[in-house]
């Protein structure tokens, strides 16, 4: 099985997974290698989608994928009706395409979509060691902080906000008004003076508010 | 409460009523004389032509008797209308109070008038009339406009909660009353338990939609909503089905004499006659629906084909007794979906908005039939048995709250809290329907019909008024306890953001339901039911001409409105920015987090909001439109600057633009060619007329200046958007499926999708905003479709 395979996943492949084990257990043999494997197994956090869950969300890749070539392209996201009228429809279409990346096989599509999994209660207490789930906490921050960051600096500047500002407010806000805005939310969240919000920042504004419960999709369990 | 809204047409309205008044004060002799049927009084209006001589010619006369009927009746319907008017007119009392409070008072009004100038009603209402005429619109409605997919997702929920409370209600009231019957204090000794068991039965019929409207404003979960439409939609059928099975019961048997047998005889009826119902409406749908398959002719009766076989569906179920109700409700349900993608755009618009009318109209008429009857002199006054109702009607329905949805939570993965229980055991006001039901009792069966009457008439009038009054703060004051007011801006900004997200990446999943049969359903639906059932081969031009309409209609909205005057950011903006980060006042804070709160976009709702007695654009709608101009505005300028994509190579300085993006990524080189190829073929088309955006816009930004010379024609602004996407994938096979599409005009290049292809992505958006959105966004998506299965997205606007 060797290490995490960062290779785009061929479509003849991942049905062989499943026919071979046919269960999610075998995806995710494949997907995480065999030393996380046992890692995670010991750890309910980690445990991802069922089997059924996989399933389903393998028949709503293909049925995106148009090309039929077991990979989306951005084009297939924008097709999504309610991605477009979605004033952050583009941006979290790119949130499914690695770094400079133009197609996402299904391992992809699952690794950003397991961002989304619910987190339950008995998770919560976590085992220190393992490797961290990608629906903690901090990692569905971080989903959203990238939102914001385009440019990978791990900082929000004031011109990444302005743009998220501009495309989540309506026609009625002037300019002078939502720069005013922007201005004040970094002025709150700003804590070492750079004007800027750094992911810590991010994280510390945002401690009263449930991400967990926003930022989890129930089917995803 | 209502006065106010009534002040601004009274003048109208008393005109009205007194021009009515003299009408009546001259023909009410007569009146009293001839029994009040129009066929009767029609043969005294010949007779009286023939017989007598007439001793000349009158040059005027009065015939009030041979109009009064239809007269009043539109009389009445009128003033409904005008109440309506004023009522919406003023913004606060719609919030204030349901609809339902204004129909009751303009009745009442009514009521007054006929009952002062003694006047002999026209017999509107009457046991045929009603189940004949005045119900099925009501339910026809309420079954068309219920939202198909949250319903069928919580259908276990909804039928447990509609069918189990119906019954427990029904049967709680009436065990309860008639506990309160056996004492003798209160000389109700002669009511018996079966006529107890009716009165419970009517008293179910609650119609908790028309206070929907009220809490709207506060954000409901859509559960709630869906909870609520569903018990509104059934409950009027489970009603209706328990009250016919008690007078059946009633007219068979002495009290004494039902045995064991009768009472399993009729849950047997019971389960029945709904199963019926409900089957005899799907088969009558699925007939209609087949129907409209091949109307494209003759589009004017469609609607008729619509409203003909719902009522067909009512009246064949009538006839077998089966629920009648239950059976128009199916056959809405499922004619609902074909149809509209059948029908042409006039026809849905005509056929939803008949149906509103048709029910408004019977609703009115109800309401006014109880406002008349209030004001009248048979009634019969028991405190005991009227407080007792009121009461009962309150607590079993909380427990019916309480106690089913405690059950009915173990099973679901969103539990509903004590704070939505609340919500909905508030929200059971009676309606029209129970008053229908004991105004109908028959005498014969019921001496004590009268105290049933007013009884009813109380629960009604208190559950409206104040309940309806009241809820709108309940919900309030439950929302606000638990929202925290004072959020940061921070805060607030990326809450939404994350709603945002979540819903986006929802909707990249897919709706799923928790059934596995769904989607199993959507499968077969997918592969057999469609192909039968819709329309095939929609002839192109009629789409061209459709697509065309669209485009100018929407250019038109938008040079009207004055487009997004001040969407760019300048680079001067950048340059203004200040080291120093001013300090601001509270004040200043809060003002700026209550425009951030306004203005932010709300995020995309799965239900629709369901108004009982008006059909409301979306403001979903606006947003949808903002956002689609905007990223249509993003593409053209990246097509002004000759890179195709918004993921092209960086123009340059990181100006800040309104894209979703800055340019990132490099192009890949062979995309380029083909982008500049396409721009070539901006005059071939000449189909269209292109539409501009600069000349009206009032501020001249340098981007519009820009944009002026070059006038991209929309057609070529989608061909140059999609190859660069999709078009190299595309293999032969593919553009022999565009079957739709395929205009020897055109390029070759793929604009269109065969409609099959189509649904698999559209199958999930049947609510309107997000049609109406990918209706747009086929014109404006920089790189998607065009034209997503036009006519149905058209069907949903």
């Amino acid at each position: 099985m060797g290490s995490r395979a960062s290779t785009l996943l061929r479509d003849e492949e991942l049905e062989e997974i499943k026919k071979e084990t046919g269960s999610a257990s075998g995806f995710l043999l494949h997907e995480l290698g065999e030393d996380n494997y046992q890692n995670s197994l010991s750890h309910p956090s980690t445990r991802e989608v069922s089997h059924s869950q996989i399933t389903r969300l393998y028949s709503r890749f293909t049925s995106l994928d148009k090309g039929e070539n077991g990979t989306l392209s951005r084009e297939d996201f924008q097709r999504i009706p309610e991605l477009a009228i979605n004033p952050l429809g583009d941006r979290i279409i790119n949130a499914f395409f690695p770094e400079g990346e133009d197609q996402v096989n299904f391992r992809g599509f699952m690794r950003t979509l397991a961002h989304f999994r619910p987190i339950e209660d008995n998770e919560k207490s976590k085992d220190v060691n393992g490797p961290e789930p990608l629906n903690s906490r901090s990692n569905k921050l971080h989903f959203a902080f990238r939102l914001y960051d385009l440019d990978k600096d791990d900082k929000i500047s004031r011109d990444e906000l302005l743009q998220v500002l501009r495309m989540m407010v309506g026609v009625n806000i002037s300019d002078e008004q939502l720069g005013s805005i922007a201005d004040r939310t970094i002025q709150e969240a700003d804590q070492d003076g750079d004007s800027a919000i750094s992911f810590t920042e991010f994280v510390k504004v945002l401690e009263k508010v449930d991400v967990e419960q926003k930022m989890s999709i129930r089917f995803l369990h | 409460m209502g006065v106010r809204g009534l002040v601004p047409f009274c003048p109208w309205n008393w005109c009205l009523l007194l021009a009515t008044l003299q009408c009546c004060g001259a023909s009410s002799e007569s009146n009293r004389s001839t029994d009040s049927s129009a066929q009767s009084e029609l043969n005294v209006r010949f007779a009286a032509a023939s017989s007598q001589p007439a001793e000349a010619i009158s040059v005027f006369t009065l015939d009030y008797d041979y109009v009064q009927i239809p007269y009043e009746v539109t009389l009445w319907i009128l003033l409904a209308s005008l109440a309506k008017i004023g009522f919406h007119l003023n913004r606060r009392l719609p919030r204030l109070m349901p609809e339902s409070c204004l129909l009751i008072l303009v009745g009442a009004l009514v009521g007054a008038v006929i009952f002062g100038t003694d006047h002999k009603s026209p017999p509107v209402m009457d046991s045929s009339i009603y189940f004949l005429y005045l119900l099925p619109p009501i339910v026809l409605e309420s079954g068309y406009f219920m939202p198909t997919r949250p319903f069928f997702e919580n259908l276990g929920s909804i039928l447990w909660w509609a069918g189990l409370g119906a019954l427990l209600n029904a049967f709680g009231i009436g065990l309860s009353l008639h506990l309160v019957c056996q004492v003798p204090a209160f000389g109700l000794g002669d009511v018996n338990l079966l006529q107890n068991l009716l009165f419970g039965s009517l008293m179910s019929a609650v119609d908790p939609v028309a206070v929907l409207a009220v809490f709207e404003e506060a954000r409901v979960n859509e559960q709630l909503h869906m909870m609520i439409f569903g018990e509104a939609l059934l409950n009027d059928g489970i009603s209706v089905v328990l009250y016919n099975i008690l007078i059946a019961f009633t007219k068979m048997h002495k009290f004494e004499g039902i045995e064991p047998v009768d009472i399993l005889a009729g849950c047997a009826r019971f389960i029945i006659v709904g199963c019926g119902g409900v089957f005899f409406g799907v088969i009558f749908g699925f007939i209609s629906a087949f129907i409209t398959r091949f109307t494209q002719n003759i589009s004017a009766i469609e609607p008729l084909i619509v409203f003909m076989f719902s009522y067909v569906s009512y009246l064949v179920a009538e006839t077998l007794y089966l629920s009648g109700i239950l059976a128009i409700t199916a056959c809405a349900v499922t004619m609902k979906k074909y149809v509209e993608e059948n029908v042409s755009q006039t026809s849905y618009t005509t056929i939803k908005y008949f149906m509103k009318m048709l029910s408004s109209v019977s609703e009115t008429l109800i309401f006014i039939f109880m406002g008349v009857s209030t004001i009248g002199k048979n009634h019969e006054w028991n405190w005991a048995f009227i407080c007792f109702t009121l009461v009962f009607c309150q607590i079993w329905r909380a427990i019916s709250v309480f106690v089913l949805f405690y059950v009915s939570n173990q099973f679901r993965t969103f539990p509903f809290s004590v704070k939505d229980q609340c919500v909905i055991f508030y929200s059971g006001v009676r309606g029209a329907g129970s008053f229908s039901l004991a105004f109908l009792l028959p005498l014969s069966l019921f001496p004590r019909k009268k105290l049933f009457v007013t009884a009813t008439l109380v629960v009604i009038y208190f559950t409206v008024f104040i309940q309806g009054i009241t809820v709108g703060p309940l919900v309030r004051y439950l929302d606000v306890r638990k929202t925290n007011k004072k959020e940061s801006i921070n805060e607030e900004l990326h809450a939404r953001l994350m709603d945002h997200l979540k819903a986006g990446v929802e909707d990249v999943c897919g709706q799923w339901s928790h059934y596995q049969v769904r989607d199993k359903f959507k499968k077969f639906d997918h592969k057999y039911l469609r192909k039968i059932l819709i329309r095939k081969n929609l002839p192109k031009s009629s789409l061209v001409s459709l697509y065309k309409k669209l485009e100018m209609k929407q250019a038109i909205e938008m040079v009207e409105s004055g487009v997004l005057s001040s969407t760019a950011f300048s680079t001067s903006h950048q340059a203004q920015r200040t080291k120093e980060t001013k300090r601001l006042s509270p004040e200043d804070v809060e003002s700026m987090r209550d425009i951030l709160t306004r203005n932010m976009y709300q995020v995309r709702q799965r239900t629709l909001s369901y108004n009982k007695y008006n059909l409301q654009p979306q403001t979903s709608e606006k947003q949808a439109k903002e956002i689609l101009i905007r990223r249509r505005n993003t593409f053209r300028e990246s097509m002004k600057k000759g890179h195709s994509l918004p993921w092209g190579k960086p123009a340059g300085t990181k100006n800040i633009r309104y894209l979703s993006f800055p340019y990132s990524s490099p192009l890949p080189a062979g995309r380029d060619m083909k982008v500049a190829e396409f721009t070539d073929h901006d005059g071939s088309d000449s189909e269209l007329p292109p539409i501009t955006f600069s000349t009206h816009s009032p501020k001249e930004s340098i981007q519009e200046r820009r944009w002026a010379p070059e006038v991209i024609p929309m057609r070529s602004l989608h061909r140059a958007a999609t190859p660069p996407h999709f078009g190299y994938r595309r293999n032969a096979s593919r553009e022999e499926h565009l079957g739709r599409g395929g205009r020897a005009i055109l390029r070759p290049k793929p604009l269109f999708h065969a409609v099959d292809e189509e649904f698999e992505s559209e199958e999930e958006s049947e609510e309107e905003a997000p049609a109406f959105g990918s209706l747009l966004s086929s014109e404006l998506r920089p790189g998607g479709d065009c034209n997503l299965s036009h006519s149905p997205l058209l069907q949903r606007k």
